[in-house]
């Protein structure tokens, strides 16, 4: 690692005069960006811990909508989320448990992985993703791998999940690094069904739109029956290759509204 | 280089460090408590498990000032003062968990945490929070029997001692 | 009634309570007082030329001690293979020059070009960085085929193509071969890949270099499985030191999988700038550098074709194998697919004519070398596969095919150059079939099915030739060694015993086994027996760990050993009861004299060694040490049969292990649990190398597989509990204790099993496919299915 300044702010808005600096860069659970700096692949002057501001930590539910502070452990995450049970499922599959006492779900959607679990429930769940500018629509947040709507500095400090009547999360392993090769998200609201897929595109994280529109009229995997993804945006890799993917999604979507039932 | 200040198995330290130095790099070369072990640099391998405030962490993927003021436990703080083993690490010799012992510190503190939160263990419970554990020695088969046994579970039936 | 003590018995491991507390002593854990950290500036690229290789600015950096580079080893000897192929016009191989540091050329990625010695390890990476290097990329040689083409970019400009050699085993008549085929009832072909892995103890190697400018000695810590072997390659080959002046400790280990048996570049490094920079010089690789540095393992591509009668005896069998050396010869590389490769594809039948042809092949890829098992694994994949083909073809039992062609008599010698001395194929074959409980597979098959999944029972035999010796053979073959092995036992003054072993352990449980059979020998407790090994200033010699070699090589060294200090001890004891020696007996730990009731304690025999008052002088030496070395007189034979039960996901093409079997024939074991861990440990990267572990180059010869995020490593939720029964037991007839040798087997035994497996459970689904190369992942069996 190149060295850097440490510095663990007690507030939000202390982390974001932090991050004002250039070459400033947040930091949250580490998992991901720890070994990123180990590689040197990147050379922040100084890391700002969101893991220090009580405001941005805990799971809380009201009116139908699941608030998760932007530092809130996926570990936290899968125990407090009872309201949202697929949600809390997502949660305690990531990694494993050691990485889930430490990573966070602010710093996942931030990096936004295309093989990250929790762009999936963010965007099949219609999220709100909080900042601490402004507030961002699921739709509007994810702009293709490891790119999203955050300016810089911007820090996400909450997220809110809409709870839906049904859902449930498929993941199908990469079996090395244990991200999803493909994982779908299928939610089920009262105004139609949304459909998420991570691992799978070239594009990072993406609505499954014939899908939706299928499962909105008839919730049951048979709708599901006639519909083909298309391999071209797919990821090939040592992994899978892209018809593979492609034919996963459609097996673990049909998969995921047969669980949620 | 900024002082960190922690308690590690019961015991006030401090130290200088660097903003990079790692929680793994400050426990053996910091403290010389070189039972915490790396074995890889993507947060895989999980040899380097410890507990933070009693939360099993990677400690090679933690930052050691983020441990400023946090309680760590380590593997050479799991025996009794006297030097005999506690249950899970009796378990693993009694059931023969280790072979180069490598992994072992890390297997023992992820077992630690897992029995704290599920008392009683299935098969697949066991093996599925072994995920962030590697060990290459074993294929496994007596690290699940061993911790299976450390929560009081018979594994009399299991093939083959 | 389980033994709880000596031979047999299955104590607790002593060196668990080290291990389990933190209180390991791994090289990472070796700091010396005043040491510098080294960082290798490693090749991005696989192929280049090195124009411009400018370290002023690197030199100028904070902490730099000194930077190094090729032009600082020239005329320093290079990295020696230690063993010379010849090939099949009698021509040695093509041996190209392996620099500590690239020299004009880099021929992999990872191939180390400078070294920088600094105060601290980041401060040795941030000069690195700083070094200017101009690289002119050459095209990589990837594909062992285009490889071996006219005209082909050749990895060492001075060898005359990337050819290695060309060898044959068995029968050399081209003719000969071809009749046996045109005369089969049936011909059963099969072309594969026996894919590249990557060994991943997980420990990664790490290497301490210490020099006394007082003393002119050397002290080198490294993670070895043979530390005798690593001074003896860097003093007389690399370095040029005298052998007397070099210790090298390798300390706890942890986990070695034959990947730390060789000499490699940073240890000769790290011991030649330690005296050159006068200071110690440490190395601890990380995981991603252990990826490009460590020698890799397997990476065969091979046609098979096995030739029936129409009994369905078989006739004959021919392979044509492409075995990738990589970029340099590592130090048994040459050895691996030639003489533990092509002496094994008898296997455990008697296939009259046998023809082996291998060609070895340089490319820019990280070098290869054994791996557990050591090209055993892929005889053993290649045959145990050709043979389930055939059975599904000629519409046979695949057990039942296996059982008609076992070899039944004993000595057999093979037409590749084996002499089996015994075994027992059908025994062992029927442990399996109660171990796997055949009888209950149509149950579980059909409950499967109930679910939605297809599953398959996969079947096969393997045999190893393990305990790699005798010297005059093996040097016959090419070996630049003798592999014998040695051991000293030291009995104190109170009775107590230190044995200093040639054997390395690194998890194998050698401080406990080992005491096992000297306790039971002399008839006192375990604890009075302790072993020494890993430090070549403490014991006597070694050739180490490797080849399931311990207890058969080392293990027989003290046997012979301690059946010397009985011989001594015998005659004290006579002196001391004023009766003949040969009227000595010795049980339990007590000297007597037969048919008197006179006796004599093993303590007190040894007090008298050395406080000898009353002792034979003018016969016998005081004291109490013997020493011995053990060549064998023939491999040892393990064997035995694996059932793997697999279930296949249909729609996704996933495969999970449901059950594991395996029935071994060890002969004589003198502890039972480790043996049946180390058989689970090699089940365990058997299974690994079957479904998951891949290690792979794009077309540029860049590693794709190079860290944990994509080499799948088998985690706890891959692999079941195994079944594993070693009641199956012919002792090796020609060492002393009956042993075989236990720690390849599973790694040998369990990839063939997996596979047959996945295609029965296709077949079985009503999917033609004949087969699927590992790893078997689901996306190549959604592949094959549908394809």
């Amino acid at each position: 690692m190149y060295n850097f300044e440490f510095v663990k702010p007690a507030s939000v808005a202390d982390a974001v005069a932090a991050l004002g600096e250039e070459d400033a860069q947040a930091l949250g659970g580490g998992q991901t960006l720890i070994p990123t700096l180990k590689q040197r692949l990147a050379a922040p002057s100084k890391l700002v811990s969101l893991s220090g501001i009580a405001e941005m930590k805990g799971v809380s539910a009201a009116d139908g909508v699941l608030s998760v502070g932007g530092a809130t452990t996926h570990g936290t995450v899968a125990a407090e989320a009872g309201a949202y049970p697929a949600l809390a499922d997502l949660a305690s599959h990531i990694g494993d448990p050691a990485v889930r006492n430490r990573g966070t779900i602010g710093g996942s959607l931030a990096n936004n992985d295309p093989s990250a679990c929790y762009p999936s429930a963010a965007l099949a769940s219609g999220a709100t993703i909080v900042t601490n500018a402004r507030e961002i629509a699921a739709d509007d947040y994810f702009q293709g791998m490891f790119t999203t709507a955050l300016e810089e500095g911007e820090i996400i400090t909450a997220v809110k999940f809409p709870i839906p009547e049904a859902a449930n999360y498929q993941k199908f392993l990469q079996p090395a690094s244990r991200f999803a090769l493909v994982g779908v998200f299928v939610a089920k609201y009262a105004d139609g069904v949304r459909v998420a897929v991570t691992g799978a595109s070239e594009d990072g994280v993406f609505r499954w739109s014939e899908a939706e529109a299928a499962l909105s009229k008839e919730f049951r995997g048979d709708a599901l029956m006639d519909l083909k993804v298309d391999p071209a945006n797919m990821i090939g890799d040592l992994h899978g290759t892209k018809e593979y993917r492609a034919h996963l999604v459609g097996v673990l979507t049909k998969r995921a509204v047969v669980a949620a039932g | 280089m900024t002082q960190v200040s922690m308690t590690v198995n019961g015991k006030a330290v401090s130290g200088d460090v660097e903003g990079r130095t790692l929680l793994s790099s400050f426990l053996r070369d910091k403290l010389g408590m070189t039972g915490t072990h790396v074995g890889c640099d993507t947060s895989q391998c999980g040899a380097c498990v410890v507990h933070v405030d009693g939360a099993a962490v990677k400690s090679c993927t933690m930052l050691a000032l983020e441990a400023e003021g946090a309680s760590v436990d380590t593997i050479e703080g799991q025996a009794a003062a006297d030097g005999s083993l506690n249950a899970i690490q009796q378990a693993f010799q009694d059931h023969h968990g280790l072979q180069c012992g490598f992994c072992t510190p890390g297997m023992v503190m992820s077992a630690a945490a897992l029995l704290k939160e599920n008392p009683k263990p299935s098969e697949s419970d066991v093996r599925e929070y072994l995920e962030g554990n590697i060990c290459r020695c074993t294929g496994y088969h007596n690290i699940v029997k061993a911790i299976m046994a450390a929560s009081g579970q018979d594994v009399s039936a299991i093939a083959a001692e | 009634m389980p033994k709880d003590s000596g031979i047999g018995a299955s104590p607790k491991r002593r060196e668990d309570v080290r291990f389990l507390t933190g209180a390991g002593n791994y090289t990472d854990d070796i700091n010396v007082n005043g040491q510098a950290y080294v960082h290798f500036l490693r090749s991005d690229v696989a192929h280049a030329k090195i124009n411009g290789l400018d370290t002023s600015a690197a030199e100028a950096m904070p902490g730099v001690v000194r930077i190094f580079t090729g032009a600082d080893f020239e005329g320093v000897g290079g990295m020696p293979c230690g063993w010379q192929v010849t090939d099949r016009h009698g021509d040695p191989m093509q041996e190209p020059p392996h620099p500590i540091l690239a020299q004009g050329k880099v021929r992999h990625v990872g191939d180390p070009i400078a070294a920088v010695v600094a105060d601290s390890a980041e401060q040795a990476r941030d000069a690195a960085e700083a070094i200017v290097l101009d690289l002119e990329e050459l095209p990589a040689v990837v594909n062992m085929k285009a490889a071996l083409e006219d005209g082909a970019t050749k990895v060492h400009d001075d060898l005359t193509s990337n050819l290695c050699y060309d060898w044959v085993l068995g029968e050399t008549d081209d003719a000969a071969v071809q009749k046996a085929f045109d005369d089969a009832a049936h011909v059963t072909t099969l072309e594969l890949t026996n894919q590249r892995l990557v060994a991943n103890p997980m420990e990664p190697r790490v290497a301490v270099g210490d020099y006394n400018r007082g003393t002119d000695e050397h002290t080198l810590y490294t993670t070895s499985q043979n530390p005798h072997v690593i001074r003896l390659l860097m003093c007389a080959f690399v370095l040029g030191l005298p052998e007397h002046k070099v210790r090298v400790i390798a300390p706890d280990v942890g986990g070695g999988f034959g990947t730390k048996i060789f000499h490699y570049a940073e240890e000769a490094f790290c011991t030649f700038a330690a005296k050159a920079c006068n200071r110690p010089v440490k190395w601890t690789a990380s995981r991603s550098e252990a990826f490009l540095s460590d020698a890799q393992g397997r990476d065969h591509v091979t046609k098979i074709e096995l030739a029936l009668d129409k009994d369905n005896n078989f006739t004959a069998l021919r392979t044509n194998t492409l075995a990738n050396m990589g970029a340099y010869l590592s130090t048994f590389s040459s050895s691996v697919p030639t003489w533990l490769h092509g002496t094994l594809m008898a296997g455990n039948y008697k296939t009259p004519v046998i023809q082996v042809n291998v060609k070895a092949v340089f490319t820019t890829t990280v070098p290869v070398d054994a791996y557990r098992g050591a090209g055993r694994p892929e005889a053993t994949f290649q045959l145990e596969r050709v043979i389930d083909k055939a059975a599904r073809e000629v519409g046979v039992d695949p057990v039942a095919l296996r059982r008609q062609n076992f070899v039944t008599e004993f000595p057999y010698d093979t037409p590749v150059a084996l002499t089996y001395d015994t075994g027992d194929y059908n025994g062992t074959m029927d442990k399996l079939e109660v171990a796997a409980d055949f009888a209950g597979f149509a149950a579980r098959r059909a409950e499967s099915e109930k679910n939605g999944k297809l599953r398959g029972l996969g079947v096969n035999c393997y045999i190893e030739a393990c305990g790699i010796a005798p010297s005059n053979v093996v040097g016959m073959l090419g070996a630049r060694a003798g592999l014998y092995d040695a051991a000293t036992v030291r009995v104190n003054a109170t009775g107590s015993i230190s044995v200093m072993v040639g054997a390395h352990s690194h998890g194998q449980g050698h401080e406990t086994a080992f005491p096992q059979v000297v306790a039971e020998m002399i008839g006192i407790d375990e604890s009075q027996v302790e072993i020494v090994h890993g430090d070549t200033s403490k014991i006597p010699f070694g050739m180490g760990t490797y080849g399931s070699r311990s207890l058969a090589v080392c293990g027989s060294a003290m046997v012979r050993a301690t059946e010397k200090i009985i011989n001594k001890a015998k005659k004290i004891a006579a002196h001391l009861m004023e009766a003949s020696d040969a009227d000595i007996e010795l049980k339990d730990g007590v000297f007597s004299v037969a048919g008197t009731d006179k006796s004599v304690a093993w303590g007190d025999v040894t007090l008298t060694a050395y406080v000898p008052h009353n002792f034979p002088l003018e016969d016998i030496e005081p004291g109490l040490e013997e020493t011995a070395f053990y060549d064998p007189a023939n491999f040892t034979y393990p064997a035995g049969a694996y059932a793997c039960e697999v279930e296949v996901d249909p729609e996704t093409g996933k495969v999970t292990i449901e059950r594991f079997a395996a029935a071994d024939d060890f002969g004589n074991i003198v502890n039972p649990m480790i043996v049946d861990g180390q058989v689970h440990g090699g089940i365990g990267q058997g299974i690994g190398q079957a479904l998951l572990e891949n290690c792979v180059y794009d077309d540029s010869g860049q590693l794709l597989s190079a860290s944990y995020m994509d080499y799948a490593m088998p985690r706890a939720d891959d692999v079941p509990f195994y079944t594993v029964d070693h009641s199956s037991q012919t002792p090796c007839t020609h060492n002393p204790l009956g042993v075989k040798g236990c720690g390849e087997a599973g790694a040998i035994g369990s990839p063939p099993a997996v596979v047959n497996a996945v295609i029965d459970a296709l077949q079985s689904g009503g999917k033609d496919v004949g087969h699927i190369d590992m790893p078997v992942s689901p996306a190549r069996v959604w592949a094959a299915m549908n394809g």
